[in-house]
Parts: structure tokens; sequence; C-alpha cells
């Protein structure tokens, strides 16, 4: 029977006018909203992670100053890490292997065109393997840097394939410009999804220093830890050297310990707000949509009080015509929601497209059929909620005065 | 004669008009037998449409008691008297009154989905009405897309969805030219020797008295004479229905 009812308000509805489908505009922007955020979410939790370098769940950073500081991390600080800092880091029994890196801007030139960029450092030996598995680096073409390589750089994807900077894209064996001096590309990085590291230059850890001059000092040190399960207790050990070495006292520090974890957090909490913002507007939204709803049951009532009055001369009980319009508000609402779900889930799909070639990854729709279903039910419930007073107002018409219009 | 199917006794109706009151209906009293072709006639504001409405169980009589079959619906619920205009009662109004936004044969079939029949049994029975009044080919089309005597016939097929006892036909023909009009009189005829109870207001005297078996005549509120069919004639009989309502006022 109650299909009945649902049959009939669609027949009804779809020969409403223009002013009842826009006040479905709230409620169909509120759950747009609502929809391409939550199909982007994990997306842009992926995408946003990717920037800040969050891969390995075994791997540490510390940095002087904090991870909010200016410019590239580490370099704001200024009681900046040294060299003998990280021997120190190494040296703890619950860490692995800890190895410095220099994240430095400066000017190339290609092309006869100059563009200011990032270097970061590669260490030698053994850590040279770990500095590749941190970043997760790969040769697209050419080959990696080895030991012993002076004047040569690795260059990241985007310098290869979105070759606009420079005019043209740089390929291993041409030579750049870095801080005026020659360096010969020798290998192009496969595209990892960080803009940051696709948009750098890799050099080994001596010929940087030497050319940035930065004597001792280090921007970040990558630290692995012995156990992926001891993350905490390796934090805590550093924090615990740390504020030895640099003579602070414990919440007073002037450097930080991130673990993955905690900089997901950080990620999170950026996400979380810009979510919660979003969600607020697309209630508001909604509400505004709810009232829209009441404002156009409350006109249609009126406007079909004869039909009313037929029903009633038919043999429709009170609850009957309550029920059709009840279920008529509660379908413009679900149609809305529906339209809302398309067109949220239209802007989900750009969005991945728009970061993965963007980006360069791999990310794929968040679709989730428990939201979309809530999205649905949840219109429905709004449309139905907002069409109880007018449909009672139908309900209790007089059939007499009704018939009359 | 059949059995005795509506009974009006000294049924009033006065509505409430700003510091007065209008009396619309004043010590109404009448019946209807089974099978019976009766018209209520009178001028503009003589109260019949209003004593249509309380015999159609649209409106409750601020007076006096209505009977249908023996049951006093006077005292009946809203969703009671739902029941009676869905199931025992049919209606035609003179405009029609069909829903814009169903096609025909969705409202046909209207009063049987309140009645909780099953989607085939409405469609199966809607089809056959439609059939009987001449419009089985008009049953997709929306009520804007046929004419008004089409749309008279429709109303006259809902009217008999749920096989009501009584059919109250108010103005029928009012809204047609006179050929249309003859047209759905020839189908309320048809009903009514199908063994139908017929109820019809109208104010056109010669429509009555061709069609009808029994005229109540109402004026001011009140009933001002009856006249009776007799052959081709018919013949007063107010005195011996006013002499039946005063025995029935001191019973």
């Amino acid at each position: 029977m109650k299909l009945d009812y649902l049959i009939l308000a669609l027949k009804n509805l779809r020969h409403r006018g223009i002013r009842s489908w826009l006040t479905l505009l709230g409620i169909f922007i509120g759950v747009t909203a609502v929809v391409s955020l939550m199909s982007l979410g994990a997306g842009l939790q992926a995408a946003v992670g990717a920037q800040f370098g969050i891969s390995s769940t075994q791997v540490l950073q510390v940095q002087a100053g904090g991870i909010n500081a200016l410019g590239a991390p580490g370099s704001g600080a200024v009681d900046k890490l040294t060299s003998d800092d990280v021997e120190a880091i190494g040296k703890l029994s619950s860490v692995e292997m800890a190895i410095p890196r220099i994240i430095s801007s400066g000017k190339m030139e290609f092309n006869d065109i100059v563009a200011f960029g990032m270097s970061i450092s590669v260490p030698d030996g053994e850590e040279r393997k770990f500095a590749y598995e941190v970043m997760e680096l790969d040769i697209e073409v050419g080959r990696m840097l080895k030991d012993g390589d002076v004047n040569k750089v690795m260059l990241g994807y985007n310098f290869w394939r979105n070759g606009d900077i420079y005019g043209e894209a740089i390929v291993p064996g041409k030579s750049v410009l870095i801080q005026d001096e020659k360096f010969v590309v020798v290998g192009i990085l496969e595209k990892t999804g960080s803009f940051i590291v696709d948009s750098t230059v890799m050099m080994n850890e001596a010929p940087l220093r030497d050319l940035m001059v930065y004597g001792d000092d280090v921007d970040i040190v990558a630290v692995k830890a012995r156990s992926e399960d001891e993350m905490e207790r390796t934090k805590e050990d550093i924090e615990k050297l740390m504020r030895k070495r640099r003579e602070v006292d414990e919440g007073e520090e002037d450097f930080e310990v991130s673990t993955p974890e905690a900089m997901m957090e950080t990620v999170n909490s950026i996400l979380g707000g810009v979510q919660a913002f979003i969600i607020i507007i697309a209630s508001i939204s909604i509400l505004v949509g709810a009232l829209g709803i009441v404002n156009t049951m409350t006109t249609s009532v009126l406007e079909r009080r004869k039909e009313i009055g037929i029903m009633k001369a038919i043999g429709a009980k009170n609850g009957q015509v309550f029920m059709q319009f009840f279920f008529e508000s509660g379908m413009l609402g679900f149609i809305g929601g529906l339209i809302g779900v398309i067109f949220g889930t239209l802007i989900g799909v750009a969005g991945i497209v728009g970061i993965n070639s963007f980006l360069g990854s791999e990310l794929s729709l968040g679709f989730d059929f428990v939201l979309i279903g809530g999205a649905l039910v949840g219109s429905f419930v709004i449309g139905a909620v907002a069409g109880i007073v007018p449909a009672m107002n139908a309900a209790k018409q007089n059939p007499v005065e009704a018939l009359r219009g | 004669m059949g059995k005795e199917v509506i009974r009006l006794r000294n049924v009033s109706k006065h509505y409430p008009m700003g510091d007065s009151i209008v009396k619309a209906l004043n010590h109404l009293e009448f019946k209807v037998f089974e099978g019976e072709f009766v018209a209520i006639m009178g001028p503009s504001g003589s109260g019949k449409s209003t004593a249509m409405n309380l015999v159609g169980s649209l409106d409750m009589p601020t007076y006096g008691t209505i009977y249908l079959d023996d049951e006093d619906i006077s005292e009946f619920a809203e969703s009671d008297l739902a029941q009676v205009r869905g199931k025992r009662i049919g209606f035609i109004f003179q405009s029609f009154n069909l829903i814009p936004n169903l096609t025909v044969k969705e409202n046909v079939m209207l009063p049987m989905m309140f009645q909780g029949t099953s989607v085939k049994d409405r469609d199966d029975r809607a089809r056959e009405l439609l059939r009987l009044v001449e419009l089985g080919d008009r049953m997709d089309h929306y009520p804007g897309e046929i004419s008004g005597g089409q749309m008279q016939r429709v109303a006259i097929a809902r009217s008999l969805a749920n096989d009501p006892e009584v059919i109250l036909a108010d103005e029928p023909t009012g809204n047609l030219d006179s050929k249309t009009g003859e047209n759905v009189m020839t189908f309320l005829e048809k009903l009514n020797r199908q063994g139908k109870t017929i109820i019809m207001v109208t104010h056109d005297a010669d429509l009555a008295e061709k069609h009808a078996d029994v005229i109540y005549w109402l004026l001011d509120g009140k009933l001002d004479k009856v006249t009776k069919r007799v052959g081709k004639r018919f013949v007063d009989v107010t005195k011996k229905k006013k002499k039946e309502a005063k025995s029935n006022g001191r019973k």
C-alpha cells in the first residue's frame, strides 16, 4: 500500500512547476557538498599525505624548529641540527640508522631559463639505500646517483615530463647550471605523487654542502627505527637525547620528532577542519532546503485543496491524505538528494582525475555505498519531516470546503 | 418499491456567518428507496447542494439524523464517513472533479486504491468500467486531453469503482451542452435500470421530470413539495409526505 502512495507522489511530482524544483536546491547543494567531500576525502588524504612524504611506517623525522616552520623543512630554524646530532641519534639503541638530509633552495638554469627550486641531498654508502627507501625513489630514465658522483644530479619527474618551466624536457646527459655551476643530469626519477619530490634536484651530500656552503648543518634527520612496534619508544629516546644535546627542558623543545602517525594526524586535522567547515555549510544548505520544502508543501496544500476534497469525496481517509502529501514531500527531498549524489559523485570523479593527473598518482574514488544510501535515505527523511505539518493540514481539510477549492 | 436506503429525519444545517447564522437547511425529511431515481430540485440557494453533501456524508447535520441502510451516519467518526463515501456512495460532480495529474484510468482506479484493492484488480475493474462508459480508447489520456462529456463519463466510471449502492450526481449535466448532457443522462438511466439508486441534484425541472421517479422540491432550505411519477405524469404527493413527517415527528 505504501508503494501506491510513492507512485502517486511521483506522478504528482512530475507535474510540479519549476518553483517546486527550485526549492530542492538547498538539499541538492548540501548533499552534493557532503558526497563530493566524502568521495574525495580518501583521495585528498592520500594526496596531502604524499606531499608530506608520509609513506614508510618505520621512519621518524627530526627537525629543528618544528614542522610548521616557514620555508624548506628544517631550513627556517635558528639553531639548526648538525652532523654530530645525526651521529648521536644513530648510536641510540632503538635506532637502526639516522641519515642527514639537506634541503636547500637555489636557482637552476637550463635552456637559458633560470628558475628557483629545491635540492635534496643523498648520503653515501649504506645510507643511500635508506634515503631512496624513505623518499620512495626509483629511476624512470638514466641511472640513480652513486657514491662519488660529483657535478652530477638526478632530477624529479616534472623536469622531464612537464618541461614547461625550462621550455623543453630535460633528459639524462644534458647539463644544467645550479648556482652557476655545471651539473650533468644522470637520471630522471619515477613520479612519486609528491609535488615536492617530483620537482626537486637530487645531489650527493658532499657536493650539495659545498655548493650551498652548508658547513655542518642538517635540515632533517631521517631515522629508521629498529622496530616498527617501538616507534613511540624510539621517538622518546631521540627527544631525550636531543633535549640533553640542545640543553632544553621538557615541554620547551626547539625541535620536533615526528612519527608517521603524528604526521598523518596533522594531515587529518587539516582535512578534518576543511571537512567540518564544508559539513557546516552543507548542513545550513540542507536546513534551508528543508524550509523550502515546508514552504512548497504548504503552498501545494493550499493550491490543491480541491484535489484533497476530491480524494476525500471518493473515500480517502485523513491518514491516506496525510500519507500522500507526506510521501510527496519525502520524494521531493529524495530527488534533491539523488541529484546531489549524482553531482557529488561527478565532482568526486573530476577531483580524483584532477589529482591523479596533477600528481601522477593512481587514486580511485572513495565510492561509499553506505554514504550514498545514507544520503538518499537522509534526504527522503528530511523531505518527509519537512512535509509533516503541511500533510497534517491537508489531512484535516473539511471535504465540503476543500471541494470548493 | 425496494428497501429504504436513505432517510433524512428532521435534518437542519446551520452555518455561522459573522455574527449571524445562515440556515441552509431546516427540518428536512425525505426517504430514498433502493433502485429509485430521485431528483432534488430547487433554485440557487435552496439548500439542494447542502442536502447532497449531507446525504453523501461529506458534511454533518447541525441537527437531525441521517440513516443509510438503517445506520445513523450522523454519529459516525470521520474515518467511518470516509468508508461510507468510498464504498457505499459514488459521487458525480458538475465540474467532473477529476484529478488532472492522473490519467483517465488512474482516476478510476483511485477510489479502489483507498479501499486497499490490489493493483491488478484495480486495473481490471477500471478497464471494465471505462469500456462500459465507452471510453476504452481513452484510458491513458489525461483529463485535459478529453472533452467535457468524456470527463463526465470518466466521473461516472469512477463513481462505480467500488460498486456503491447509491450514486449522488450534483448537476451532472450542468457543464455540458444539451446533446452531451443527454448522453450522460442515458448512462445514469442505464445504471438505474441495473439497480443502482440515483440521487440527482439539479435546478433543471425538465431534466428532473424526464429522468427521475420522485422529485423533492426545495425552497429556502425547506421541503416545498414532493412530486412522483405516475405513468407519464408527475403527481404532487406533498400532503401525504408532510403527514408522514408529522407522524414521524410525534414518534
